[in-house]
């Protein structure tokens, strides 16, 4: 599922600066990302990576460098904190909205769009949540509602953002299972993470503090060194079954820290 | 029961009224619920205040009342636009700077005239009581625009109030959907001012819509709640307004904010029962 020479680049951005006004928060980020591949952005807060997710499903526009997309379709699963939970609508409706697009303003939704819907939230196990008020529901339900909705979008480039917060140990599972599925139908997945593990998962990973710190292939990309480097922790991958443990190696500068 | 029916059948005037309340309260319910799930509460105030220097202005001029408060309610909307994408400040701010300023400006223009005085609580309490039939043709092109509008860009005024972000995910373009929002509420607020005047179609926005999201788990069922609640509180302020001699206007939107508090406490009446045996 790795990206090949001869597979053209879904999104392909070279020399890419994003941020907010003129404020630059990265700079010189090059991405290729084939159908079928998955990239892993991995940073602390304030790092960049929802900055540069916006830009690339176009919340933001470019502030330098290039950004080509083929013209294909883009879901985005934003932080879940944007969304209005108070809105009066069901689980159901919520799924629905991902084919707005599909059908534009005033067409009416089809069967196709409906085995969509209940195929999606089958999969993200909140078929039983269907007729529930979305403001009834959990945190890690709704973010599997939000989850359900991508889904449903069935489009070629899907973009999540931290989208195993709030999620328990199960639906972690279940949703890095979906990932795999999407992959394999020739989605290209985008995950920004805290998840080192979840990374370690993805074709390509792009460390960031602030500017790229590395870029590649995921077990390069996220050494030790690297994540000390990133985050002020010393982190440790152990294999672990079909897993990988990660274990804190070092207290982090722990002389910076006195309590 | 004639004393529910009577005042109707021995009037009709007060059947004009009616129709013409029932027509903002309707127009109220569609745009109202946007407002509501939206937040845009602040706004539809300072919209129904901002069009005062408008309607004095046009008074003024000798002109159509409603143009001048379209104009004003364009002013707001435009000011608003452009202070919040020129500046660091929030769209509060903005609305509220932009409110105060053109209230004050419709005060200062209207302490210019003596004649001024009957007017200004006409525009402000509205005359639902004194409809003419063009009036009332006026509100019902008005609440066929709203409600087609509000047809026509349904699915992304829902993503909209759910998160803006997906509106541009879809293909349009949230800034646009937004204005296209705010004109809608600017056109109930134009146009129902007049019945129940600036003051209280802020009232007739926000109370029936309100009641509604307390009860509804689909966004259609909040504005059919909404419209049944702007209607009942149409019927019985005009009665109140009738038997008790109180002012019309008035009586209707204390009808619609008491409907309100009425249902809120009954929920959570009912919640705190629940919670009890559960």
């Amino acid at each position: 599922m790795s990206t090949s020479v001869s597979t053209p680049a879904v999104i392909r951005a070279s020399k890419l600066a994003v941020g907010y006004g003129q404020t630059k928060v990265l700079q010189n980020v090059d991405i290729s990302l084939a159908s079928g591949a998955s990239l892993a952005l991995v940073g602390t807060n304030g790092s960049g990576k929802s900055t540069l997710l916006k830009t690339l499903v176009g919340l933001l526009k470019p502030l330098d460098g290039s950004l080509e997309r083929t013209d294909v379709s883009i879901a985005y699963l934003g932080q879940s904190h944007a969304v209005n939970g108070l809105l009066p609508v069901q689980a159901r409706d919520v799924v629905t909205m991902a084919r707005y697009s599909r059908r534009g303003l005033v067409s009416r939704l089809t069967s196709d769009d409906r085995d969509a819907v209940e195929a999606a939230l089958e999969r993200t196990g909140v078929a039983d949540l269907a007729k529930r008020p979305l403001r009834s529901l959990s945190g890690g339900q709704r973010q599997r509602v939000f989850l359900a909705q991508v889904l449903a979008s069935e489009a070629a480039v899907l973009v999540f953002d931290e989208p195993t917060a709030g999620l328990d140990a199960g639906s972690t599972e279940r949703y890095l299972t979906i990932v795999q599925e999407e992959l394999s139908r020739g989605a290209t997945v985008i995950t920004a993470t805290h998840d080192i593990a979840e990374a370690l998962r993805c074709d390509q990973a792009m460390l960031l503090a602030g500017r790229v710190v590395a870029a590649g292939a995921p077990h390069d990309v996220l050494s030790a060194e690297r994540l000390l480097d990133a985050f002020g922790i010393a982190l440790h991958s152990v294999p672990h079954g079909g897993h990988h443990d990660l274990v804190v190696t070092a207290a982090p500068h722990a002389h910076e820290h006195p309590h | 029961m004639s004393w529910l029916v009577a005042p109707f059948a021995n009037n009709p005037f007060l059947v004009r009224s009616l129709v013409a309340g029932v027509l903002v309260a309707l127009a109220c319910s569609i745009a109202g619920t946007f407002v509501v799930l939206r937040g845009l509460a602040f706004l539809g105030d300072a919209l129904a205040h901002g069009v005062l220097p408008g309607v004095a202005g046009a008074l003024l001029l000798g002109l159509p009342s409603v143009l001048g408060a379209a104009v004003g309610a364009t002013v707001m909307i435009l000011g608003v636009n452009a202070i919040t994408s020129n500046s660091r400040l929030s769209s509060d701010t903005a609305v509220g700077l932009l409110f105060v300023g053109l209230l004050a400006l419709g005060v200062m223009m209207v302490s210019r005239s003596d004649s001024f005085a009957g007017d200004v609580v006409s525009i402000l309490f509205g005359e639902i009581l004194g409809v003419s039939r063009s009036d009332l043709v006026q509100q019902g092109v008005a609440l066929a625009v709203i409600a087609l509008v509000a047809r026509i860009f349904a699915r992304p005024f829902m993503l909209l109030a759910f998160d803006p972000e997906q509106v541009d995910i879809a293909g349009w373009s949230s800034k646009r959907v937004e204005l296209l929002m705010l004109v809608m509420v600017a056109v109930c607020v134009v146009m129902s001012f007049q019945t129940v005047g600036t003051l209280l179609v802020f009232g007739m926005l926000l109370a029936p819509a309100g009641t509604g999201a307390l009860l509804a788990t689909r966004v259609p069922i909040m504005m059919g709640w909404a419209a049944l609640f702007g209607c009942f509180s149409v019927y019985v302020g005009l009665l109140a307004s009738y038997h008790f001699d109180l002012a019309a206007g008035a009586s209707v939107v204390v009808c619609a904010v008491t409907v309100f508090f009425a249902v809120l406490t009954i929920q959570t009446l009912r919640q705190r029962r629940e919670g009890a045996t559960a």
